[in-house]
C-alpha cells in the first residue's frame, strides 16, 4: 500500500475538522449575540483540529510502531514449535521472511509449506490489525469532530487549549536535545558493555597494543585491544594543537579587542572567523598536501627526520583549526572585563600591555582557561585532519615527528567498510566512542561551568 | 614599584618626589619599548592568522583552478554507416503506449549498439590528422577516456540520424594524457614508470600542439558522477544531489525543532532544575564530537531501526540532531536581542504570551532565525566524520534519485578522491571539488552576515 496515503488522508481530516470548529464557533456566536466569544473562531477551528486529527495519528503511529511486536508472538504461536528458532536474531530474520511471504514480496528460495502458512495467518492478521486501525482512527476523529462541534459555546475557552498544545509542543521540542544526549550514552553504552564480554575492560582501558585484526576469534589477537597508545597520539595531538592555538588565538583575541581600530577589528574579526567556516576534511587535505610535506623538508634542512604524515603535521594543522574558535571565544570575555578596571591601570600610569598583562588577563583567566578546555575538546574529538594527516600508525610514542594514530581514526577505521556490526573489531568503536564522549563531556562541562561562573562574576 | 633595597622612607620606599619622577622616567624607556614589543606581537599573531588563511586558500586554489580545465579532444568522428550498423531503426512512441513500456523497447533496439566497436570510429578519427596512429591503435585507445565508447553509444541511441554523419565532439582525453600535458608528473621519468606508453605520450604531446588536444573547461566535473572505470570524466553531480538531499531534511527536521526548543527556553521556561538540565545538555551537545554523532547514528539508525546504509536521510538525520544545538543556540541569541518591551507592549494590550510570540517576537526574530538556519546548513554541509560511520564512504556511480538510495556527500567525495591512487589526476580534482564545496560554504557564510547586516535592528 502507498505509504503517502495515510498523511493524506489525516491532512484532509485535519483541514475538515478546522472547518468543522471555525464553523461551529460561528454558529455558537449567531445564537447568542449579546455575548462575547472567549476565543477567536480560529482557535476553534485549531481546537477542533487537535482533537479530531492528534488521536488519530496518535493511533496510526501506535500501530505503525507496535503492530508487528503485536503480531509476531501470535504467528510464531501457532508456527511448528521445533522450527522456532531460540536466538532473538534468527527469530528476527524468520519474521522477516514470513512478512516477504506475506506482502508478496517474496523470497529468493523456495518457502516450505509451515512457512507458507503461517505467512498466511501473518497476512490475515495484518488485515485484521490495518481494519482495526483505521475503524480506530476513524472513531476517535469522528469523536474529536462530535465533541468540537456540540460543545462548542462562547465560554469555550479555545484559545486557552490550543497555547497549552504549543507549550506542551515547544517543550516536547526542547527535550530532543536531552534526549539526543540520552540516546548517545545509553547507545555506546550497550554496544560497549557488549564489547566488553569479549574483551576483559582492563585489557581495553590498560592493553598497550593495538591492533584489531578482522576474522579472527582466536585468544591471541585479542590482546590488541589496548586503548593507550590511540590516547597518547591523540593527547599528543592536543598538545601540539594547543601550542599553536593558545598563543596565536590569544594574541589575536587581544589584539583585535584592545588594539585595533573599530576598521581593523571589522576586518580582521571575519578574516580569521573565515577559518572557523572551513570544513575539517579541507584541513585535512592542507595538511596532507601542503604542511605535512614543507614540514618534511624542513625538517630535512636542520637534519631532523620528520614524516610527512605525523603527529606534528596533524596538530600543526588542528592548531590553526582552532585558532578562531580560541580568539573568538576569548575576545568575548576580554571585552566583558569591567571597563572600570581597564581605566584604574591606565590612570595610574600603566602601560596598555602592562594592563592587559597584569589586570586584564589575570581577570580574564577562568574564562580564558575555559575556552582553551573548550578548545582542547575540540582538538580530542576532531576527526578528518587526523585520518589523513596523522599517519595511522597506533604505537606508544611521545615523539611528535613520528606517525600516530587516535581514537577517532580507530573509530573510523573499525566501522567503515562491510563487516559485521556484533563482531569485537567493530564493537569497539563504540567502547572508543564512549571514552571520547565522556573525555570531551568532562572538559566539555568544567569548561562552561568555569565560563559561566566567570559570565556571573562580571554581571 | 616597589623596591626592597631603597631606604623604606615614603609610602612606596621611594624618599622623595623628585626621586620618585626620577624612577619612573628612568624606567619608561624600557616599559615602553616593552608595549611596543607586545603590540608587535599582537600584529604578529593576527598577520600569522591571517596569513595561514591565505596559504590555504592558495595553495587549494593554486592546485584546484587547472583541474576545472581538462584535456579534451576536438575530433571530427564519422559515424560512418559500415561501422554503425543499425538492422532496425528506432521504435517510436505509439500513441497510447505507456512511457515505461516505450523505454523497453527503445533499451531493446537499443541492446544491438552493444556490439558495435566503437573503438574503431575513435581509431578512424583519429587517423585522419594523425596518420601514423594506425601503427599503434592501443597507444590511441589509452589517450581516450574510458568512457568515450558509452557516450559515443548514447549519442546514436539519443539521435540515430547521426549515422553517416561526420560530427565535431569534445572527447574528454583519459586521466593519464591530463596529467602529461599539464606536466603534473616528471616528463623524465623511464618508460616502466610513466602511466602511459611512449608513443601515447609523443602523440599527445603532438596533438596537443596542433590544437586538437585543447585544454576546455571540465563540464564533466558537474555533470557526472563518480566513477572508477574512467576517472577522467568522474564528477560531483551525485555527491552535489545527495548533500543537497541531506541538506532538505536539516532544513525540514533540525529548523523546525531547533526554533521550537529555542523559543521554549527563551520566552517559557520556568527558572528550574530541568532547565538547567537542558541548558548544559545542548550546550555539551554543541561542543560533543561530531564523529560521536556518527556512531550514534550507527548504532540507532543503522543497527537498531535498520535503516538502509549510505541514505541520504539517515545522513540528513545524523545530521540534523548535530547541528540542533547549533540552531538553537544561535536562535535563543536573536530572540535575547529582541527588548522585553516589545512583549510588554504585546501583552499589556490584552495578547497573551503565545500570541505576543507568534505575533510579535518571531517576526521581529525572523531575519536572526535565517542566520540561524544558515548557519547549521553549513555546518552540515561541511561535516564528514559522521558521514563515513553510516557507510556514506561508499562507492556510488549514480545518482541518488530517492532519499532512500545510496548516496555520498560532497565533503565525503573529496575524502574518497583524496585516497584515489591516481594520485596525479586526483590532487587536481580533489581541489577542484574542495573550491566548489568552500564555494558554497562561503556563499552561505556570507548570506549569513548579509542577512545579519541587512536587518539587524539597533534597539
Amino acid at each position: 500500500m502507498n505509504s503517502l496515503i495515510i498523511p493524506v488522508i489525516l491532512l484532509i481530516l485535519a483541514g475538515f475538522a478546522y472547518q468543522v470548529g471555525l464553523r461551529s464557533s460561528l454558529k455558537a456566536a449567531s445564537k447568542a449575540p449579546d455575548v462575547y466569544m472567549h476565543s477567536r473562531p480560529s482557535y476553534h477551528g485549531w481546537l477542533a483540529m487537535l482533537r479530531a486529527a492528534l488521536p488519530a495519528l496518535v493511533v496510526y503511529l501506535l500501530w505503525h510502531f507496535f503492530g508487528s511486536s503485536i503480531i509476531n508472538p501470535m504467528v510464531i504461536e501457532t508456527l511448528p514449535a521445533a522450527q522456532v528458532p531460540e536466538g532473538s536474531l534468527e527469530r528476527d530474520a524468520l519474521m522477516q521472511r514470513l512478512l516477504n511471504l506475506a506482502t508478496g514480496f517474496g523470497v529468493a528460495d523456495e518457502a516450505p509449506d509451515w512457512q507458507v502458512a503461517g505467512s498466511a495467518y501473518m497476512a490475515q492478521l495484518y488485515s485484521y490489525g490495518r481494519t482495526i486501525t483505521f475503524a480506530l482512527m476513524a472513531t476517535v476523529a469522528a469523536i474529536g469532530l462530535f465533541t468540537s462541534w456540540r460543545n462548542t459555546t462562547p465560554q469555550t475557552r479555545a484559545r486557552n487549549k490550543v497555547e497549552r498544545f504549543i507549550t506542551i509542543a515547544l517543550f516536547a521540542c526542547s527535550g530532543v536535545a536531552v534526549l539526543t544526549t540520552l540516546g548517545i550514552v545509553l547507545s555506546m553504552l550497550g554496544e560497549a558493555i557488549n564489547f566488553f564480554s569479549y574483551i576483559k575492560p582492563a585489557d581495553f582501558f590498560f592493553g598497550t597494543t593495538w591492533n584489531p585484526r578482522f576474522a579472527t576469534t582466536d585468544t591471541e589477537s585479542q590482546s590488541g585491544f589496548g586503548l593507550l597508545p590511540l590516547l597518547s597520539g591523540t593527547l599528543l595531538i592536543a598538545l601540539i594543537a594547543m601550542l599553536v592555538a593558545t598563543p596565536l588565538g590569544l594574541m589575536t583575541a587581544v589584539f583585535t579587542s584592545e588594539y585595533a581600530s573599530d576598521r581593523v577589528r571589522s576586518i580582521v574579526k571575519p578574516l580569521v572567523e573565515v577559518l572557523a567556516g572551513i570544513p575539517t576534511i579541507v584541513y585535512g587535505f592542507f595538511a596532507l598536501v601542503t604542511i605535512g610535506p614543507f614540514l618534511n623538508a624542513l625538517g630535512a634542512m636542520v637534519g631532523l627526520e620528520i614524516r610527512a604524515t605525523s603527529a606534528l603535521t596533524a596538530g600543526v594543522v588542528m592548531g590553526i583549526m582552532i585558532i578562531p574558535f580560541v580568539s573568538s571565544l576569548s575576545d568575548d570575555i576580554i571585552t566583558q572585563v569591567p571597563r572600570a578596571m581597564r581605566d584604574g591601570s591606565l590612570a595610574l600610569g600603566g602601560t596598555k600591555s602592562e594592563t592587559i598583562l597584569k589586570i586584564i588577563l589575570p581577570a580574564a583567566l577562568p574564562g580564558i582557561v575555559g575556552a582553551l578546555l573548550l578548545g582542547v575538546s575540540r582538538a580530542i574529538g576532531e576527526t578528518m585532519i587526523v585520518v589523513l594527516a596523522a599517519g595511522n600508525r597506533p604505537v606508544l610514542t611521545a615523539n611528535p615527528f613520528e606517525a600516530v594514530s587516535t581514537v577517532t581514526v580507530s573509530i573510523v577505521n573499525q566501522l567503515t567498510g562491510d563487516q559485521d556490526f556484533a563482531s569485537p573489531q567493530s564493537l569497539v568503536a563504540f567502547a572508543l566512542g564512549l571514552t571520547l564522549f565522556v573525555m570531551t563531556l568532562v572538559l566539555n562541562v568544567i569548561a562552561l561551568v568555569v565560563v559561566r561562573r566567570y559570565r556571573e562574576q562580571y554581571e | 614599584m616597589n623596591n626592597a633595597t631603597r631606604p623604606n622612607s615614603g609610602l612606596d620606599g621611594f624618599a622623595s618626589n623628585e626621586e620618585r619622577t626620577q624612577h619612573i622616567a628612568s624606567t619608561l624607556k624600557r616599559r615602553r619599548s616593552k608595549e611596543t614589543r607586545f603590540r608587535f606581537m599582537g600584529i604578529l599573531a593576527v598577520a600569522l592568522s591571517i596569513g595561514l588563511v591565505g596559504i590555504l586558500f592558495g595553495s587549494i586554489l593554486a592546485k584546484g583552478i587547472p583541474s576545472f580545465w581538462q584535456a579534451t579532444f576536438v575530433l571530427d568522428v564519422d559515424f560512418s554507416p559500415e561501422l554503425v550498423k543499425l538492422e532496425s531503426p528506432k521504435p517510436v512512441k505509439e500513441p497510447n503506449e505507456s512511457p515505461a513500456r516505450y523505454e523497453e523497447r527503445v533499451n531493446e533496439w537499443a541492446n544491438q549498439l552493444n556490439f558495435i566497436n566503437w573503438n574503431k570510429l575513435l581509431l578512424e578519427s583519429v587517423a585522419k590528422v594523425l596518420p601514423e596512429s594506425t601503427e599503434n591503435p592501443r597507444a590511441v585507445l589509452e589517450m581516450f577516456a574510458s568512457s568515450t565508447r558509452f557516450d559515443l553509444r548514447n549519442m546514436v541511441i539519443e539521435n540515430p540520424d547521426i549515422i553517416g554523419k561526420t560530427e565535431r565532439l569534445d572527447l574528454v582525453a583519459s586521466a593519464n594524457v591530463d596529467v602529461w600535458i599539464k606536466g603534473n608528473i616528471d616528463r623524465s621519468l623511464p618508460d616502466n614508470q610513466q602511466q602511459i606508453s611512449a608513443d601515447a605520450r609523443k602523440w599527445a604531446d603532438q596533438l596537443y600542439a596542433e590544437g586538437v588536444i585543447e585544454n576546455m573547461f571540465s563540464t564533466v566535473l558537474f555533470t557526472n558522477s563518480d566513477s572508477r572505470s574512467s576517472p577522467a570524466t568522474a564528477g560531483l553531480l551525485g555527491a552535489f544531489v545527495g548533500s543537497l538531499m541531506m541538506m532538505v531534511v536539516v532544513i525540514l527536521l533540525a529548523v523546525p525543532v531547533g526554533v521550537a526548543a529555542a523559543v521554549y527556553l527563551e520566552e517559557f521556561a520556568p527558572q528550574n532544575k530541568f532547565t538547567d538540565f537542558i541548558e548544559v545538555n545542548i550546550n555539551n551537545l554543541a561542543a560533543v564530537p561530531s564523529i560521536v554523532f556518527g556512531l550514534l547514528g550507527a548504532s540507532v539508525f543503522i543497527i537498531m531501526l535498520n535503516l538502509p546504509m549510505s541514505a541520504p536521510v539517515v545522513g540528513g538525520l545524523v545530521l540534523s540532531l548535530m547541528t540542533l544545538p547549533t540552531v538553537i543556540i544561535a536562535t535563543r541569541a536573536s530572540l535575547k536581542a529582541i527588548p522585553p518591551s516589545i512583549r510588554e507592549g504585546a501583552l499589556a494590550l490584552g495578547a497573551s504570551r503565545v500570541q505576543a510570540i507568534t505575533d510579535h517576537v518571531l517576526p521581529l526574530a525572523r531575519p536572526g532565525i535565517l542566520t540561524a538556519t544558515i548557519i547549521g546548513v553549513a555546518q552540515a554541509l561541511g561535516e564528514t566524520a559522521p558521514l563515513l560511520l553510516i557507510g556514506m564512504s561508499a562507492f556510488v556511480a549514480n545518482v541518488p534519485s530517492t532519499p532512500l538510495d545510496p548516496s555520498t556527500a560532497l565533503p565525503v567525495q573529496i575524502f574518497l578522491w583524496n585516497g584515489n591512487e591516481l594520485r596525479n589526476f586526483f590532487e587536481g580534482r580533489t581541489s577542484a571539488a574542495i573550491i566548489v564545496l568552500l564555494v558554497l560554504m562561503l556563499t552561505l557564510n556570507s548570506l549569513a552576515i548579509w542577512l545579519r547586516k541587512k536587518f539587524e535592528i539597533r534597539w
